[in-house]
Parts: C-alpha cells; sequence; structure tokens
C-alpha cells in the first residue's frame, strides 16, 4: 500500500504529541476506539473558558500509519477554532488532506469521533458557561 | 519519528533488508543457473516423445523429479509436479475426497491452516462432506487426543500442516501419522514451510501426501509438487484438472520444464545445505530474539519455540500496532498479524487460534530469516524494531495507560461502529 506523503509527514513528525490533566476544568478528553479493533485514540483539547476557542490540543494513538495521521492532523486543525466551529470538522475533510484510500477511511471517522468525544467531555465539564455569543 | 535508519551503509548492509522469508525467498543463483539453458536452448515439451528437443527436456524433468523425492525420503514415481503448493493441496484433498466417497466423507483439518487447504475444505462442505477443524494449544500444536477422539469410521483423510507459515510452529506429524495408519486413514501434510528446512522423512513420518511449493526454497515462483505415496498404503486421486493424462494420469498439462528444474534444484540444495544452515539460521533467530527481549518490556512470542522452524519468529509488541510498526521499519521487509495489514481487514486467525487476544494479534511482526540474511542485517533489524517501538510507545494512550497501572482489560472502551 503506498502512502500519501502528508500521511508519511504526519507520522514521521506527529504534531502535538502528548498529554494533558484530565482532571482541569479546562480539558475535554476523548477516548475512543477499541485495542480488539486495532484503532484507539485519545485526542484532548484546553479551552479558555471565556471565548471558548481551543487553545491547546494533544493525541495519543495506537493505531496504522493513517489512523495516527489522521488524529495529529485533527489536533493541529481544531487548535484556534471555538468549539462549535470545531464541531464542524468532517472526516472527509481528513480523508480529502491526508488522500486516504477507501480501505482507511475509517480512521478519519475515528479522529472526527475524538474531537467529538473530547469536546462533549469539555462541555460536560462546564455545563454552566454561557453560550458563545454571536459577537464573538 | 525517522522511518529510514541510519548508515545502513556504514554497516556493510544493502538496504532495504528482506526477512520475509516466510512469504517467499529470492531464487538462489545456482537455481537460475540451472534453469537457463532450457528457456532458449532446450526448450523442448517434455512430452514430445520423439525428438531430441524433448528427449532431454524429459532427461531433465526426471533428474529434478529424482532430487525432490530424495529430499523427503520418497521414490521419483511418487512426485507430482503442479502449478505450486496451492494446487497440490487442491489435488490432494478434492483427489482423496473423490475417489474415496464411497468409503466415507469425512475429513479432519485444523484451525491453523493455510487458506488453500481451509478454503479447499469448505468447498468440500459446500459438496457434502463433512469436516472437523481442530483447535491448537496455546503453544499452536493440536492435541493428539482430539485429532484420535475425532477420527470415526467415515474419515478417509487427516490433512494438517507440518510447519506453520506464521508462527513457524512444527506439528507432531510422526504420531499424526501413526495414529492415521492405526486407523486406517490417509494422511496428508501441507509441507511448504518444513520441506528444506526441517529433516522431512515421509516413511519415517507415516506420511501418505505432501505438498511442496517451489518459491518457499529458494526455487522459482509458479511450481510445486505433491508427494502421493505408491506403497502400503497406494493412495489414489482423482485428478482436478484434465487434458493429456500427465503425470500417471494425476496432473494433466504441458510440464513447465525450467520451473520444475529449478524446484529440483532448489531441493538439492536444501539437502546438502540443511545441517549447516539450520544452525546458522536458529543462531539468528536467537540472536534477534535475545537483543529485542533485553531492550523491550511487555514482549510476547506467539508459538512454541520449542516445536518451530529454526528462521521463524513471530513476537507480538503490546500497545503498538503492526502496521504502524511496519511504517516505521520501512527498509525492512517483514509482515504482521494485524488487521491493518490484511486485504479483508481481519486479524490473524493463526494468532486468534492461540488465544492471544486481537489486540496481540495487531501488535505481531513475523521474521523469517533465510539462507541470505547476515548477522550484520540482524542487528540492524534488532535496533531499528527497538528504537520504533520505543518511540510509538510514546505515542500510544494504551502503553500510557497500562503505565498508570490501569488494566486495559477492565476498560469499557467506546468502539465506533466501521
Amino acid at each position: 500500500m503506498a502512502y500519501s506523503d502528508k500521511v508519511l509527514d504526519h507520522y514521521t513528525n506527529p504534531r502535538n504529541v502528548g498529554s494533558m490533566d484530565k482532571s482541569s476544568p479546562q480539558v475535554g478528553t476523548g477516548l475512543v476506539g477499541a485495542p480488539e479493533c486495532g484503532d484507539v485514540m485519545k485526542l484532548q483539547i484546553k479551552v479558555n473558558p471565556e471565548t471558548q476557542v481551543i487553545e491547546d490540543a494533544k493525541f495519543k494513538t495506537f493505531g496504522c500509519g493513517s489512523a495516527i495521521a489522521s488524529s495529529s492532523l485533527a489536533t493541529e486543525w481544531v487548535k484556534g477554532k471555538t468549539v462549535d466551529e470545531a464541531l464542524s470538522i468532517k472526516n472527509t475533510d481528513i480523508v480529502r488532506e491526508l488522500a486516504l484510500p477507501p480501505v482507511k477511511i475509517h480512521c478519519s471517522v475515528l479522529a472526527e469521533d475524538a474531537i467529538r468525544a473530547a469536546i462533549g467531555d469539555w462541555k460536560k465539564k462546564n455545563a454552566n458557561v454561557p453560550e458563545q455569543t454571536a459577537a464573538d | 519519528m525517522s522511518t529510514n535508519g541510519n548508515n545502513g551503509k556504514a554497516q556493510g548492509i544493502k538496504l532495504p533488508i528482506y526477512m520475509d522469508n516466510h512469504a517467499t525467498t529470492p531464487c538462489d543463483p545456482r537455481v537460475v543457473q540451472e534453469m537457463l539453458p532450457y528457456f532458449t536452448e532446450k526448450f523442448g515439451n517434455a512430452a514430445s516423445r520423439n525428438h531430441q528437443f524433448g528427449w532431454e527436456a524429459e532427461a531433465a524433468v526426471e533428474k529434478a523429479r529424482e532430487q525432490v523425492a530424495k529430499l523427503i525420503g520418497a521414490t521419483p514415481k511418487e512426485i507430482v509436479f503442479t502449478s505450486g503448493a496451492t494446487e497440490s493441496d487442491n489435488l490432494a484433498i478434492k483427489g482423496v475426497a473423490e475417489m474415496y466417497k464411497e468409503k466415507g466423507n469425512h475429513v479432519i483439518t485444523a484451525v491453523t491452516e493455510h487458506k488453500a487447504v481451509l478454503d479447499t475444505c469448505k468447498r468440500l462442505e459446500k459438496y457434502g462432506y463433512r469436516v472437523t477443524y481442530l483447535p491448537v494449544q496455546e503453544n499452536g500444536l493440536i492435541n493428539l487426543d482430539d485429532l484420535k477422539r475425532a477420527i470415526d469410521d467415515k474419515t478417509i483423510l487427516v490433512t494438517i500442516m507440518f510447519a506453520n507459515n506464521e508462527i513457524g510452529v512444527l506439528q507432531p506429524v510422526e504420531e499424526i501419522g501413526k495414529i492415521c495408519r492405526e486407523r486406517g486413514v490417509l494422511f496428508h501434510t501441507d509441507a511448504v514451510q518444513a520441506v528444506g528446512k526441517v529433516p522431512v522423512d515421509v516413511n519415517k513420518q507415516n506420511i501418505d501426501m505432501a505438498s511442496i511449493s517451489g518459491h518457499k526454497i529458494y526455487g522459482p515462483k509458479g511450481v510445486g509438487a505433491l508427494y502421493v505415496r505408491r506403497r502400503n498404503p497406494r493412495v489414489q486421486l482423482v485428478p482436478i484438472i484434465d487434458g493429456g493424462g500427465h503425470e500417471r494420469g494425476m496432473r494433466s498439462g504441458t510440464l513447465n520444464v525450467t520451473g520444475i528444474i529449478g524446484l529440483g534444484k532448489a531441493c538439492e540444495l536444501c539437502m546438502q545445505e540443511l545441517a549447516e544452515e539450520t544452525k546458522r539460521l536458529s543462531g539468528l533467530r536467537d540472536r534477534l530474539k535475545d537483543k529485542i527481549f533485553s531492550q523491550l518490556d511487555e514482549v510476547f512470542i506467539n508459538g512454541s519455540m520449542e516445536h518451530r522452524l529454526p528462521g521463524n519468529i513471530n513476537i507480538s509488541f503490546a500497545y503498538v500496532e503492526g502496521e504502524s510498526l511496519l511504517m516505521g521499519i520501512n527498509d525492512i521487509a517483514v509482515s504482521s498479524g494485524s488487521a491493518c495489514t490484511s486485504a479483508t481487514l481481519e486479524p490473524s486467525y493463526v494468532l486468534k487460534a492461540l488465544g492471544a487476544g486481537d489486540d496481540l494479534a495487531h501488535s505481531s511482526i513475523r521474521f523469517g530469516i533465510g539462507r541470505f540474511n547476515t548477522e550484520a542485517e540482524v542487528d540492524y533489524v534488532a535496533e531499528r524494531v527497538i528504537d520504533t517501538v520505543k518511540r510509538l510507545r510514546e505515542l500510544s494512550p494504551l502503553y500510557e495507560m497500562a503505565k498508570e497501572g490501569i488494566d486495559l482489560k477492565k476498560v469499557q472502551w467506546a468502539a465506533t461502529n466501521e
């Protein structure tokens, strides 16, 4: 199987590898996948409570090169977006950016799920934070 | 994280390194030399009875037949040339099933067989035959009591591979053959990975049919053989290919003369080199194993080390997925039991049968050391594997959780439906 240059790049130079403090109220953690499936992604975001902008993101992945690349890309894309903007990231965007073949599309789906899970976790922890206004 | 090692050249190694000798082997140059004249000079059809071109092709084929027979302790008349071991497996299983269908309709095999055997058995089931798939123990070996219990008065064939292609494990063929003899059941073994690597003696080991493949023993692809016993007992087969009655009626079709000569020469070389090569390869394999185990924790060997091919080792690297590991050592050719590396996205069924668990199947790498691998290559491979595993574990949420003391088996995973 030939990998696209972008997948190879993310694999060789993954962005934002690491962990954040799960217990911090600013941090949202998403853990998706399962070891039996061969794919597990942990994606964490650090959100500014006033602006709801994702200021930092970190990931760790157990999975193939395409899975690693998808989650690395996901951390790049969510940084600088608000949580609601980040929710609009679609797996098809990831497929296009990384030129994933059909057999690897599920890796991008898992990355999209990881983003949503992280945001969902943060929202749960911050249920009393008001929705951002249109002025933001 | 680099995907290419530094200084392969500095260590006198040519990259990429091939260490996947259970998938296929390069032709030994001596095999190629032997084959060459028969492409453009001595190109006759071995079945042309009336001129020199045919006679010299036939003579070369008969010489090859003897070379193959000698390697397994058979007589030349018992060797049928085919297009490869897949065809040999098909011929043995279907040929016996058809010939002995009045006697019975039950076939016994094992869950870890090659697809060429398993899929053929599935075809027999469609035709109304009954097939028993024996389980294997954690070490990869079948339980002989299971076999004894499974044989009944309708059993006509037992087919169990001599050596497994994924985990290199050697089945107790001599005992299996003995049990089959006692019960009057024919015994076929897919001996593809064993021939030329460990001693194979069809008489001592009570084997009635054996499949052989050229490209697994430094011969060419597209040629193989089936050993078919002629005495005590005499095995008869209904052929699966009709058209001219070649190979004593068992396999029609113009003989692949060049391929056959290659196969014969490959067998002769194996016979000459077996003892020394066994020692050298198991030394290299143990060297690789010891280096990896001394530098990494949470690594596991799949299958028995005691009953194993000399050049094979199959290791699971916990918390690291196989395809990402292969990507990290992309100047080295090996293979993995991970689902991501299979065409069907299923993890290795052989590893599953050992009871290892899917997560360890996804983390497995098969190394197949062969005739042309060197100690320098083994050292380089060990270093690159260790390095890549360490880096991937830094990326792995599972390794992180395990280090925190979390029992991964107790976690509720939120897997998506793919």
